[in-house]
């Protein structure tokens, strides 16, 4: 099969809507996306069966999502979710991915939460086991034998003796008109035969061989190509543009100016480059950036936005009585998305419609987007997911669609974006947020913790534009939309459950809300009050947003409180904890890493030599929506600094397993990406702009690099719902690592990244 | 303007643009190649990777007035989703991808490499692709890949 889909012919007519796919030739036809409209946001209505399911009378089953793959698997899972469901074969199952005129508006694939969504009991799940009823129901009536003597398999319905019948005789290309039935059966994960199964990835052959479509090979018939001219620095604004400076520019269209957005239109890539770099513009001189060093202690004295999770109220008593009470404070950079590709976006901006080819994680509400900047109703633009270079959240897929607009909207052609990587890095993502976080604990004389209190700041600006705040990514506030900012306000007494989604909360502590305890362990005595300030810089849902920083944090503070109670980590933990699936990933990583139980660091360490050490942390990512626990073992080199991994254990728990081969390479890929986050990467800025601006300057580990062995331990629960599996890994890794240089030096290093220079001051304080 | 006589796994193009066009807007605006991507511009990542006469190019950085008659191959020509490259089949055969857009520096950047010195060391292979990213981390994976693809090279 092939997922370079690029020709799809909407056979809308009197039968059911199918989408037909050809094999991707290199070049082809682009024109049907315009006047493509025949299906609205309210013709896809999800309560019905037909917004998510086709069978065509070839007996190929269409499914409709509104979660896309972007290198995650969720392409290959969400097709195994639909053989299984239905009982068909995978090959003769065809999915459509995010596209505002054929797909249910299922809002952004983020969050981890597409698994939770569509592979539960809700969602393109529930869909397909009421479609598999419904064809079972059809066949009842048809053949005149009731439903128990009747089995699904293999495309068609069979009944008990013997007469067979096929989806595609079944149904006819008709519709099913009904209602998605919440009550519909899934089928058990002990009779699974391709769900839960290491299907390979659908689109490997296409990657690997290079016929796979990005939304940078979208051509479209008469596309020209545009660049965009950014500020140089942080809040400046146009003051003046001379068009005559590039008027000599062969190929040059248009310059395009609104408010403080500015682009250029030319007939070829290369010539929009040139443009785009000779274009004189005048800009008034930017705001300033407070400076870098001290930016923590800069954060701490912003205007807040205060939650109060969680408070005992006894907190300062207890403290008060413990045998000794330890306190830390822990810092985390801005960190990029620095997707590979820089983003790009195609987009078709006509007088009365509207198109745009575009790697967004949500369609829907970047239509609303385009929509309002380019002055269109909603439902007169169409916007089609195309993959993009790997996300990891809200990198500039967002903004180059409304560069593209926008620029589109100024010549009424089709007009093709690319971002340079300087864009990229400093004027098109929205940066994981900078964090400082203080902990503060106390330890009875038997070396029980009795009291912790956690008070994390956290900075904000923009974030995902959602249908209503095109501001919050940089080209809707270049435009003139406001982005979301930080509105200081006072704590309020917490009420109803728990809100554990930022992981603030540490796992240790009971989470008690009045007599409702939602959290993972066993310390009475809490309190974790949040900070948010305002952002100078853009920020998004980066991997693991927030969850990453806090848990750091926490694990690292963990630590040290084990080390001053001179207990085993894992002990330790288990000692605190009372999720009985937090404990069995922390115990499945331990048995599988063979850990070595004693206290850190480690006695006989020498002066001088190569040092070694483990550090394990763990996580109940989103408080439930998925299990983790990693093992860290690290060789830190006393001479340099320099921290080399050897060797990660994970132990991971996402309740029942959609692909344990795709699950591995998520957990693979999370860790190694949290390993270059925790040990290299920061985003940098000077008095006025960002300059981690490329590969040199935002520092990623290289495929050169010596890569640790990871070892995996997949907990596969059956009877519990699916959660998120994306996310889980990344989010202990720094703090694993930073428990291991500890077991292995003595040194504990408390600021993100652990860069040999940042180490080797740890490790000669130390020593 | 003249045309620039172009040749592409295995065809001849006569390309219509300025010389100093880097190379990779030609094979993707003009030809509409899919393999090699914009990754930075700036010959830092590796995802504009070609073959030129064997040796692994970057795009990005290199003017179409510089190629000459030099036989380039992207990732499309190196082999087909029927019949893969070795190199490609050591790919799928390890589910070595996530998002798959850095492909073109990874397999062809360890082609060229491994090509010119199928006895080399891992150590080797990996000072090899020092300068190529992969923003998945899928490193385990493509390493394992391309270490089969060596056992063939010296087999």
């Amino acid at each position: 099969m092939t997922t370079g889909w690029s020709r799809r012919d909407f056979l809308t007519g009197s039968g059911a809507l199918v989408v037909s796919f050809s094999m991707a030739p290199l070049v082809e036809p682009r024109a049907w996306a315009q006047g493509q409209f025949d299906t609205h946001q309210s013709h896809i209505d999800p309560a019905r069966l037909d917004s998510w399911i086709a069978v065509g009378s070839d007996g190929i089953v269409t499914a409709y999502s509104g979660k896309c793959d972007f290198g995650q698997g969720m392409y290959t899972a969400q097709t195994q979710l639909i053989a299984e469901e239905l009982c068909v074969p995978i090959e003769r199952v065809r999915l459509i991915q995010c596209d505002t005129s054929v797909t249910p508006d299922q809002g952004t694939t983020s969050g981890s939460q597409s698994t939770p969504t569509n592979f539960n009991t809700s969602g393109l799940a529930q869909a397909a086991a009421t479609a598999r009823e419904a064809l079972i129901n059809i066949a009842m009536q048809r053949l005149g034998v009731p439903a128990n003597l009747l089995t699904a398999a293999n495309g068609s319905i069979s009944a008990k003796g013997g007469r067979r019948i096929g989806y595609g005789e079944l149904v006819a290309g008709k519709k099913f008109n009904l209602a998605v039935n919440p009550r519909a059966k899934r089928r058990p994960p002990s009779e699974w035969t391709v769900l839960g199964k290491p299907v390979p990835p659908l689109d490997i052959k296409e990657l690997v061989t290079g016929r796979f479509e990005f939304v940078h090979n979208v051509h479209v018939p008469g596309m020209l190509h545009g660049r965009v001219v950014r500020p140089p620095a942080v809040g400046a604004t146009v003051a003046s543009v001379d068009e005559g400076s590039v008027r000599g520019i062969s190929g040059l269209v248009k310059v395009v100016v609104r408010k403080n957005f500015v682009g250029v239109v030319a007939e070829k890539q290369a010539q929009a480059i040139e443009a785009a770099a000779g274009l004189q513009v005048v800009w008034t001189p930017g705001v300033g950036l407070p400076a870098q060093q001290g930016f923590y202690d800069f954060v701490r004295k912003q205007p807040s936005r205060d939650v109060l999770l969680v408070d005992s109220k006894d907190v300062e008593l207890k403290l008060a009585q413990a045998a000794t009470v330890l306190k830390a404070t822990y810092c985390h950079p801005y960190q990029a998305h620095g997707s590979i590709g820089a983003s790009c976006a195609v987009a078709d901006v006509r007088a009365d419609k509207a198109s745009v080819w575009s790697s967004t994680q949500s369609v829907y509400p970047t239509r609303q987007g385009v929509a309002t900047l380019v002055g269109l109703p909603v439902d007169s633009v169409r916007v089609i997911f195309v993959r993009g270079s790997g996300c990891y959240g809200l990198n500039g897929a967002d903004t180059v669609s409304l560069d593209a607009a926008l620029l589109s909207q100024a010549i009424h052609k089709p007009v093709r974006v690319q971002l340079s990587r300087a864009d990229e890095l400093a004027w098109g993502e929205n940066y994981g947020s900078a964090c400082v976080i203080d902990q503060r604990a106390g330890i009875d004389a038997t070396g029980t913790i009795v009291a912790w209190e956690c008070e994390p700041w956290s900075v904000s600006l923009g974030g995902r534009p959602g249908y209503d705040r095109p501001g919050n990514v940089v080209t809707g506030m270049l435009a003139g939309y406001e982005p979301h900012t930080i509105s200081p306000q006072a704590a309020s007494q917490p009420t109803g459950e728990l809100e554990n989604g930022s992981n603030a909360v540490p796992s240790y502590v009971m989470g008690c809300i009045g007599s409702n305890c939602g959290g993972a362990g066993r310390i009475h005595s809490e309190r974790v009050l949040t900070h948010s300030v305002k952002s100078p810089f853009f920020t998004g849902p980066l991997r693991s947003p927030l969850r990453l920083q806090n848990t750091f944090a926490h694990e690292c503070f963990m630590d040290e409180l084990s080390a001053h109670a001179q207990a085993d980590p894992v002990e330790y933990r288990l000692r605190h904890l009372r999720d009985p699936r937090l404990i069995d990933v922390v115990k499945g990583a331990a048995k599988a890493a063979k850990w070595d139980a004693r206290p850190s660091p480690r006695s006989d360490r020498r002066r001088g030599q190569i040092a070694r050490g483990r550090g394990i942390a763990c996580v109940a990512y989103e408080g439930d929506n998925g299990y983790g626990a990693l093992i860290a073992e690290v060789e830190v080199d006393p001479a340099d600094g320099h921290v080399q991994v050897k060797r990660f254990t994970v132990a991971q728990d996402c309740g029942p397993i959609s692909n344990p081969a795709g699950l591995r390479n998520q957990i693979e890929g999370g860790v190694l990406q949290g390993m270059s986050r925790a040990l290299s990467e920061e985003v940098t800025w000077d008095d006025g702009k960002v300059t981690s601006i490329d590969w040199n300057t935002y520092r990623s580990l290289r495929l050169g690099i010596e890569a640790p062995v990871i070892d995996c331990v997949l907990i596969n629960r059956s009877d519990v719902a699916a959660t998120g599996a994306g996310e889980t890994a990344i989010t202990v890794v720094a703090a694993a690592i930073g428990n291991a240089i500890f077991d292995a030096t003595g040194a504990r290093l408390r600021q993100v990244p652990f860069t040999p220079a940042r180490v080797k001051e740890a490790l000669d304080a130390t020593s | 303007m003249p045309g620039i006589p172009l040749r592409v796994n295995g065809a001849v193009h006569v390309v219509d643009a300025d010389p100093e066009t880097p190379l990779l807007y030609v094979l993707g605006d003009e030809l509409h190649l899919r393999g090699p991507k914009f990754g930075c511009g700036l010959g830092q990542c590796g995802a504009c990777t070609v073959l030129m006469n064997g040796r692994a190019v970057r795009s990005c950085i290199t003017p179409l007035g510089s190629v000459n008659r030099e036989e380039i191959v992207t990732l499309e020509g190196l082999g087909t989703p029927e019949k893969p490259h070795p190199i490609q089949q050591a790919f799928i055969d390890e589910d070595a991808a996530q998002c798959g857009f850095c492909l073109s520096g990874v397999i062809l950047t360890a082609k060229a490499f491994l090509d010119q010195k199928p006895k080399a060391t891992d150590v080797e292979i990996r000072e090899a692709l020092a300068g190529v990213l992969c923003r998945c981390f899928v490193h385990t994976r493509m390493f394992k890949a391309i270490q089969q693809y060596a056992k063939t090279r010296r087999a």
